[in-house]
């Protein structure tokens, strides 16, 4: 039983206020606009007979006099092997000029999961970037995002995240992405091989809000049928700072009040509910996710990246297009690191970056003018090898790699008593001659 | 009974329901929306008319104008009895691993489960005799649960003088089973079974209110020194993400010697949850020699979870806890965090359009977080005994800045302030509680009621305060004219009060031996700290003496992590007293 109705109310925002009967909350309906066009909405409200619509694509051109045609089903998201390769908008329409997907639907913002089912997570992400892998490993259900600036390379970050790691799906959820960036992973994604096991969820800078904020739903719904499947799943969303920011937009076109900075005050919830999709289902499958939070003005108490703070598993700090070591936290990383990895791992890493924090004084007081002593030299000349064969993000090595190349930059650099490392360490990896 | 009301759903937004009814409702009733052959429960928040605005706990998605509502008469309550401890329970008080049973990995909505197990058999021991007159909480028998003596007591719904009629003989009953009859004033007899509601939103107290003068010992040395908090008080937590809130929390759980411990985890992270859950079946309780998580209760409504549950979740936990406490035991209660229900607040607030008070919270915001906080206390009971109830909620404030209503209203009602700081914990000084921004009101009521290592210990603690502050001001001064410009004496301030912070207040959370230390343990470390701190050293030069502090800072370290059973303990301590008298 599908109803047409012709009459819009009253349009405001992005939504259009109908008369209709007995819809229900949530449910999908089709706009045929005059011009020919035709977009999707949602129902997000009623009071008696008048339903208040969440046009997706915005409501410019939309007529008192369109047709409306309920579907008597939420908004879906495809599923399945038939969407890897491909790339989907906000409402979940190919965009690839591919075919028509026909594959299994299920509702997107499902039921979160039972809190007593959760395991501890303890298996080992594998990246192959050495700032993540040996300094800050990442667990299979964590949630981690990357915090930086305009301009920083983070989408080159997650591109090589992504065609490096041993995950068996990558679902990408792109909001408010320039053309060149979307073009940009669309071409790194196939150059690489890794488009086969890659499905892209893309809202463009210039595509309408709404269809913003339904992309993390959709990847992560998409991401969650893969998993109970037994499937590892990476999602990747970049940024969520402009998926807050269109939740800001959303809210005060419907004179929601506002709390700090303009935000929805369930911006927390709202983060929240899509980061806690993360899971490692025992037995089963895996969601991991890596997001990217813009910090406008570089400012980490700014209300997005401090709300994702509170809600992440730690965070990586992207600065002058390298990994900082000293801000990034992965507060999972002890769960794998010389438990899963190799014996030395922990301590090598700690060896490593306690060095790395005495050559940055080293540094400070060379630019102070000060004289340096020998040790100070050391300490120098590592920092240098260390940034460029480590903090370099187009390092490409596995654990088992970067680990002897630790060893080896040690080696270089310092004398064997010189590290602090446990002499069992030394003896069993270490690179000095004996 | 008379009929429930009816009513029909005639506009919706969000979980934000319009009701319009037929007959007699109450604010803050439970109610029931059947739609779509499921039933979604909810709770009357504003009547107008015959139209009430109710808010839906669960997802709303399907709910069409014309559902029917039913409402059920009672408020949202709590369903208390044996079966409570060692469970994982909604902020509906949903039985956590029972749905995962009955409904797989996600929680589908319109599944409720009762709170207590109905099919277990508890030994019922009697106390009460046929012919006693009894009031509501009287104790009838008790049943014993994990390492407590659960009390079954009379309905706390029972209104006026009653008189046992009959008690159930020795024996195994369930919850459900009538247990003992009571006869009220005008002479109805009415059943009584193991099953006592209270509505969740009302402070369970039957009892006079005492002062509480008695320290509880969390094992924490920043916390039992300079900060201590009281059974039946009040503390508060508030710190920036990464601060390590969640690792203190756990450790009060953990470490506290109190007999339950009620954790709610509001709008946190379910990870957090799950380290407990996995964790705690396996942790001894060093009191009892029991599991820790034979004496918990875990109210779990994640930040996932529907947000108008994560108001209520916090109102099961006190009423659990208060429950607890009304059979003479102590409680503690621990909730994290408080923020995230305060944002609950400002959530449903927004949606019935009030106006708004500071950064969008609702005006009542702090009335409401005083309401929560004086739900703790100590009470005595109509026999004599004392339980008490302990909360201690964590902040977590937007950009780790204090200055934020929910931080400001909590710090106005509780009686310890224990502020986490980011320079702390980037320093790696754990627990980062900031010993110059915290304060505890508690510390002079002991005073005034404790015995003489009470009064000692805390003339030691005072003066090794003054220390850090005096050592604080002279790390500044050194940061800006550099160590040349003090004097050695200031230096040597410095170095104390950097010493204490170093072997007391800081403290290992990860090592087996550190991670908790005992009142007894803690009064002979003051001991040795009081003689660092009164010596007057003398020192020829600056390095000399910073390197005196770091060798003695690090023998104090290496003791702190040696139990005191071992073998070279006695050996170990005696080597740094002489380093004390000798230097």
């Amino acid at each position: 039983m599908v109803k047409t109705y012709n009459r819009i109310e009253r349009i405001k925002g992005s939504i259009a206020q109908v008369k209709a009967e007995g819809v229900m909350l949530g449910e999908l309906a089709q706009i045929k606009m005059s011009d020919g066009r035709s977009t999707l909405g949602q129902v997000i409200g009623f009071n008696g007979d008048r339903v208040s619509l969440q046009i997706f694509a915005g409501t410019k051109g939309v007529g008192t006099g369109d047709q409306i045609r309920f579907l008597s089903k939420p908004m879906q998201v495809n599923c399945g092997e038939s969407m890897l390769g491909r790339v989907f908008n906000g409402s979940g329409e190919p965009i690839d000029n591919g075919p028509e997907i026909m594959a299994e639907k299920v509702d997107i913002g499902g039921p979160s999961f039972n809190p007593s089912k959760r395991i501890v997570p303890k298996r080992f992400v594998r990246t192959n970037i050495p700032m993540i892998d040996m300094f800050n490993a990442l667990v299979i259900s964590q949630k981690i995002p990357i915090f930086s600036i305009s301009g920083e390379p983070y989408n080159e970050l997650l591109a090589r995240i992504a065609s490096q790691t041993d995950a068996d799906i990558i679902i990408l959820g792109g909001m408010g992405l320039k053309f060149d960036d979307y073009q940009f992973f669309k071409d790194y994604f196939t150059r690489t091989g890794a488009m086969e096991k890659t499905s892209m969820f893309i809202h463009l800078a210039s595509d309408p809000v709404v269809e913003c904020v339904l992309v993390p739903d959709m990847a992560l719904a998409a991401a969650e049928q893969f998993a109970i499947k037994d499937k590892n799943v990476l999602v990747l969303l970049t940024d969520m700072t402009s998926f807050s920011d269109s939740l800001k937009e959303i809210s005060i076109s419907m004179d929601m009040v506002p709390s700090n900075r303009g935000y929805p005050g369930s911006l927390y919830s709202d983060l929240a509910s899509r980061y806690e999709k993360a899971v490692d289902i025992e037995g089963s499958g895996s969601i991991t996710i890596i997001a990217v939070t813009t910090m406008p003005g570089n400012d980490v108490t700014h209300p997005v990246p401090d709300n994702t703070g509170y809600i992440t598993e730690g965070q990586f700090y992207l600065h002058g297009g390298r990994i900082d070591p000293f801000g990034s936290l992965s507060r999972l990383k002890q769960q794998v690191m010389g438990k899963v990895t190799r014996e030395d791992h922990g301590d090598l890493a700690n060896a490593m970056i306690r060095l790395y924090a005495d050559a940055k004084k080293a540094r400070d007081r060379e630019s102070m003018g000060f004289r340096l002593s020998g040790w100070d030299k050391k300490l120098l000349a590592y920092a240098e090898t260390f940034e460029k064969k480590m903090m370099d993000l187009q390092v490409n090595l596995d654990i088992e790699e970067q680990l002897d190349l630790g060893w080896t930059i040690l080696a270089q650099c310092f004398d064997r008593n010189e590290t602090g490392l446990k002499n069992t360490w030394i003896e069993k990896y270490g690179k000095w001659d004996k | 009974m008379d009929e429930k009301t009816k009513g029909i759903i005639i506009a919706a937004q969000g979980n934000l329901v319009t009701v319009r009814f037929d007959g007699t409702i109450r604010q803050n009733e439970v109610v029931f929306v059947k739609t779509g052959g499921q039933s979604l429960k909810g709770e009357v928040i504003e009547i107008n008319g015959n139209e009430a605005k109710v808010q839906i706990f669960e997802p709303t998605d399907g709910i069409r104008y014309g559902d029917e509502v039913v409402f059920e008469k009672d408020l949202l309550s709590v369903e208390l009895g044996p079966g409570l401890l060692k469970r994982v329970f909604d902020g509906l008080q949903n039985p956590l691993e029972d749905i995962a049973e009955a409904a797989g990995y996600f929680l589908k909505r319109g599944i409720y489960l009762p709170p207590l197990p109905r099919n277990i058999k508890w030994q019922w021991n009697p106390t009460a005799k046929v012919g006693d007159v009894v009031y509501r909480a009287y104790f009838l028998g008790w049943v014993p649960e994990e390492n407590i003596k659960h009390q079954i007591m009379v309905p706390f719904n029972f209104i006026g003088k009653g008189v046992v009629k009959s008690i159930a003989a020795p024996g195994e009953y369930t919850v459900e089973q009538e247990i003992a009859t009571i006869e009220d004033e005008k002479g109805n007899v009415r059943s009584v079974n193991m099953i006592n509601m209270w509505p969740a939103k009302f402070a369970l107290r039957f009892g006079e209110r005492l002062l509480p003068t008695e320290q509880l010992v969390t094992s924490q040395r920043i916390i039992d020194g300079p900060f201590p908090v009281a059974k039946g008080g009040t503390f508060c937590t508030p710190g920036p993400f990464g601060a390590g809130k969640t690792v203190l929390q756990h450790q009060i759980s953990k470490h506290a010697t109190t007999q339950i411990v009620i954790i709610v985890a509001c709008g946190e992270r379910a990870g957090e949850v799950v380290e407990i859950l996995r964790e705690f079946p396996h942790l001894d309780d060093p009191q009892t020699g029991k599991k820790l998580m034979d004496r918990t209760c875990i109210i779990c409504n994640t930040s996932s979870m529907p947000v108008a549950a994560r108001e209520s979740s916090i109102y099961m936990g006190v009423a659990i806890a208060e429950y607890y406490r009304q059979m003479g035991i102590d409680c503690l209660l621990l909730a994290d965090s408080t923020s995230r229900w305060a944002q609950a607040l400002r959530e449903m607030s927004g949606r019935l359009e009030e106006i708004p008070g500071e950064e969008a919270f609702p005006a009542y915001l702090a009335s409401r977080i005083s309401e929560l906080y004086e739900r703790a206390g100590v009470i005595k009971l109509y026999n004599g005994e004392q339980g008490s109830l302990t909360i201690g909620g964590s902040v977590s404030p937007a950009g780790g800045n204090f200055e934020e209503p929910v931080t400001l209203s909590t710090l106005a009602v509780v009686g310890c302030f224990l502020g986490l700081s980011r320079q702390r914990s980037d320093a790696r000084r754990f627990p980062a509680i900031d010993p110059l921004i915290s304060w505890s009101k508690y510390g002079e009521r002991f005073a005034a009621h404790g015995d003489e290592t009470m009064k000692t210990r805390l003339k030691i603690i005072e003066k090794a305060q003054k220390m850090i502050i005096e050592s604080d001001e002279i790390g500044k001064k050194m940061s800006v004219v550099g160590e040349e410009g003090i004097s050695i004496d200031d230096i040597v301030t410095y170095l104390k009060g950097e010493f204490y912070d170093a072997v007391y207040l800081q403290q290992n959370a990860y090592d087996k031996v550190d991670t908790a230390t005992s009142m007894d343990r803690q009064n002979e470390q003051l001991g040795i700290i009081s003689k660092v701190l009164d010596k007057n050293f003398k020192f020829d030069d600056r390095e000399k003496a910073r390197n005196y502090f770091l060798d003695l800072t690090d023998k104090i370290i290496q003791l702190n992590y040696l139990p005191r059973e071992a073998s070279i303990y006695g050996e170990k301590k005696q080597e740094i007293l002489n380093m004390i008298e000798g230097e």
